[in-house]
């Protein structure tokens, strides 16, 4: 099965070639950082996280998003998702690796990292985050490879497999409320210290990351002879719609919160974010553009003439998923951090090498989503024919 | 005739390379000596170490000499590119530290006066709490200790301490430092380093630098659980405020208005 | 058993076999004697804080144990085996008799390949600035 991986046309064999190439940069810029130490990144005294927890932060919301198609099929026997279940699991796996990555990367001593599992920490959220992506990750390598193994050969996959399934489906949900966590429960970071911060980590994540599902499914349609068909987007496409909508509407509730109570502690980074504040606004352009793709992304799904029109809809997935990455990613992290504790205004720009190195942990992650799609595509086309479920009678 | 798939090979391989491991003879360590680990003698000890800081007394030659000395014993490295700073100590105005105490009716001479700011070894320090290796923790005395070691440098405690205390080494230290003090450590790239209360200097029974070389004697340092000592005697005679005291820290760095 | 490919696994596995067992034949086989290192102490005592087979074996243990004595829990003297004390630092104590690092320390050190890194913090004697 695996063997599925190193065949392929020049054309995919060009796609590696252009994602080698960037790991490669990313790694040499990797090396000058471990070299000379985080500061050749654009972090701070009083920035003391940047773009590799940002794209971190993210990219949990992506890995956990599979379970918007893991639990309807499996728990609901909802047969329409039959055919991308398998897709969902590997944007999942992809997603853990590079959250694990950069983690790594921006640690001063990664080196030392091991010193988690040595000397463990349970009152600490970092450590929690590690058990469960660690954790995540397993589940999902034994249920994509049992289950794309059963099909393959055109079986039932073994009853023991559906409790595991099961217990995939709330440990996508604390995965995300677990990052949540490292962020939600800090009083000296007025601008995360809100209960609603991990539903809005989980409804941004149900928004993003099946919309890059149905991208992805769109995508391989085009270069593939397997094709995912018209209802699972349309699905999932509702699940972005509705999720989107919860996700601003939380936006709207935190502003309320905050400028409703005028708490200057709070409203001072709301400020920050979306007008600037004392000449400091590197944020505010991006912010605004997030806002309006939401929007512009979220009417388009919201009716539904055009969210069943397939070129329209990849236009709203797009710009969801833009905005959702730079409000998860940008704006939620460095917003925290401006102003500092002592109100120092001190703004982030990520630098070149900073950049490059997080371009090469994502092409990691595309060569492996790569891989495990070339894969589950070709055990697709091969059998082609409906999915079989696990049967109840087998799982006891 | 033995015929397996590659898979199957594989997975035999595999189980027998994990099983295996644990066998792999390990030479017989030597003869471990009979030892003991004892703290020095003369040591300084307490059951809750504080800080009192009296604002009336701080002048601007304290603000320099402390935090040159406290910089100086420990190496910290002098850093001219802000974003890359570390402190360990340092002076700050009124307005910024107490930001949620300030009106525009103070009197404006202590509005301007700077205040000296270090780590406020809290008593419930969310610092200890997030981080994942225990590089930090709070000691039996009170005071938030760093284990240079340890630290993985993923800076949790510098975004979760509310004052900006602590300071991360984004760089190689050593270039930046003058002379060093043979007896203390410097620190290298990549871990989170503060104001440790000179834990070092109250195992041979000295007061911290910032304390002992303070010319007006503005920092008074003591045990606040002995009602006899002078840091119990000034919180008693004089109004005290704490930095952001209602965010449950508890912070043990008293400043005498 | 049937092996497939004979001509090319036999052979290949004695070339591995020969590679692999390189370091153990080839001084025999006409190469330089490797120097066996020989460090060099220059300091006033005479024995060092535990005895040599000891330290030789388990310094790295006593060095950890140290560290972990002094910064988590706070005692600062050591009672050696024998009764007598000393204070624990690697910069002071340890280097005060080894004060030569190139030629005690990274006399073993160079040829094992190993680079501690103590001494990105602890400040090696010599190098006072």
């Amino acid at each position: 099965m695996l063997e599925n991986a190193l065949k392929g046309s020049p054309k995919y064999w060009g796609w590696i070639g252009v994602l080698l190439i960037v790991i490669v940069a990313g790694f040499l810029f990797y090396l000058r950082q471990v070299e000379f130490g985080l500061g050749i990144t654009g972090m701070s005294r009083d920035v003391n996280w940047g773009f590799y927890i940002a794209q971190f932060t993210f990219l949990v919301g992506i890995a956990a998003s599979a379970v918007m198609v893991v639990l309807p099929y499996y728990l609901h026997n909802y047969i329409v998702f039959g055919k991308i279940t398998i897709l969902g699991e590997f944007l999942a796996i992809s997603s853990v690796v590079t959250c694990i990555l950069f983690v790594t990367v921006d640690l001063g001593q990664p080196q030392r990292a091991i010193n988690i599992i040595l000397y463990p920490s349970p009152r600490s959220m970092l450590f929690w985050d590690m058990v469960v992506l660690i954790g995540y990750f397993l589940l999902n390598v034994v249920i994509s490879r049992v289950t794309l193994d059963a099909e393959g050969k055109s079986i039932s996959p073994p009853g023991w497999i559906r409790p595991v399934i099961y217990l995939s489906i709330p440990w996508a949900i604390s995965i995300h409320t677990v990052t949540a966590f490292i962020y939600c429960g800090l009083g000296g970071r007025s601008f995360w210290l809100s209960a609603i911060l991990a539903p809005r980590f989980l409804a941004s994540a149900f928004a993003s990351g099946p919309a890059l599902l149905i991208l992805l499914c769109l995508l391989v349609r085009k270069v593939t002879r397997f094709d995912p068909g018209k209802e699972p987007i349309q699905k999932l496409a509702l699940i972005v719609t509705y999720a989107m909508t919860a996700n601003v509407f939380f936006i709207l509730l935190e502003c309320f919160t905050t400028f409703y109570s005028g708490i200057p502690e709070h409203t001072i980074h709301f400020r920050y974010l979306f007008l600037g504040v004392a000449g400091a606004d590197a944020l505010t352009p991006w912010i605004w553009v997030s806002v309006v793709m939401g929007v512009a992304g979220l009417v388009l799904l919201l009716v539904p003439r055009l969210r069943e029109n397939e070129p329209v809809l990849t236009i709203s997935c797009l710009a969801v998923f833009i905005s959702l990455w730079i409000d998860k990613g940008l704006s939620m992290v460095i917003t925290g951090f401006v102003p500092s504790p002592l109100g120092e205004f001190t703004e982030y720009t990520p630098t070149i090498p900073e950049l490059t190195i997080s371009l090469g942990i994502y092409a990691i992650g595309a060569l492996l989503l790569t891989g495990l799609f070339k894969i589950g595509v070709k055990v697709k086309e091969e059998t082609n024919r409906p999915p079989v479920l696990v049967s109840k009678a087998r799982s006891g | 005739m033995m015929s397996i798939g590659r898979r199957e090979f594989l997975r035999i391989a595999g189980t027998c390379a994990v099983l295996g491991l644990p066998g792999i003879p390990t030479p017989p360590a030597s003869a471990q000596p009979s030892t003991r680990f004892v703290a020095a003698s003369g040591v300084r000890q307490a059951k809750q170490w504080a800080m009192v800081v009296d604002l009336d007394k701080l002048t601007e030659a304290d603000r320099i000499i402390c935090v040159e000395t406290c910089h100086r014993v420990h190496n910290v490295p002098q850093i001219d590119n802000p974003r890359h700073e570390i402190r360990w100590i340092w002076a700050e105005s009124f307005k910024r530290v107490f930001q949620e105490q300030t009106n525009e009716f103070i009197p404006s001479n202590l509005l301007k006066r700077a205040v000296l700011v270090f780590c406020n070894h809290c008593g419930n320090p969310p610092c200890t709490r997030v981080c994942p290796t225990q590089a930090t923790w709070r000691r039996e005395d009170g005071i938030v200790m760093m284990d240079w070691h340890r630290c993985i440098g993923c800076r949790y405690c510098m975004v979760a301490c509310p004052y900006g205390s602590r300071s991360f080494n984004w760089q190689d230290p050593r270039p930046f430092i003058g002379m060093a003090n043979q007896d203390f450590s410097t620190r290298t790239k990549g871990v989170v380093e503060k104001c440790t209360f000179c834990a070092e200097r109250l195992d041979q029974g000295l007061r911290p630098a910032c304390v002992e070389s303070c010319p007006s004697g503005a920092l008074v340092f003591g045990d606040l659980q002995d009602e006899h000592s002078e840091v119990r005697q000034l919180l008693a005679s004089r109004f005290s405020i704490r930095r952001r005291p209602g965010l449950g820290t508890q912070p043990e760095v008293y400043y005498l208005i | 058993m049937i092996v497939y490919d004979k001509e090319k696994i036999i052979p290949g596995i004695i070339i591995f076999l020969l590679l692999a067992t390189l370091p153990f034949w080839y001084t025999f086989v006409g190469g330089q004697p490797s120097v066996v290192p020989e460090p060099q102490i220059s300091g006033p005592a005479t024995q060092c804080v535990e005895p040599k087979t000891y330290m030789r074996n388990s310094h790295t243990d006593l060095l950890n144990t140290w560290r972990n004595e002094v910064v988590r829990k706070g005692n600062r003297v050591y009672i050696a085996s024998d009764g007598k004390e000393y204070r624990i630092s690697l910069s002071n104590t340890c280097m005060d008799c080894h004060s030569n690092k190139t030629e005690f320390c990274d006399a073993c050190h160079n040829y094992l390949q190993i680079v501690p890194d103590c001494w990105n913090c602890h400040i090696q004697p010599e190098e006072s600035k």
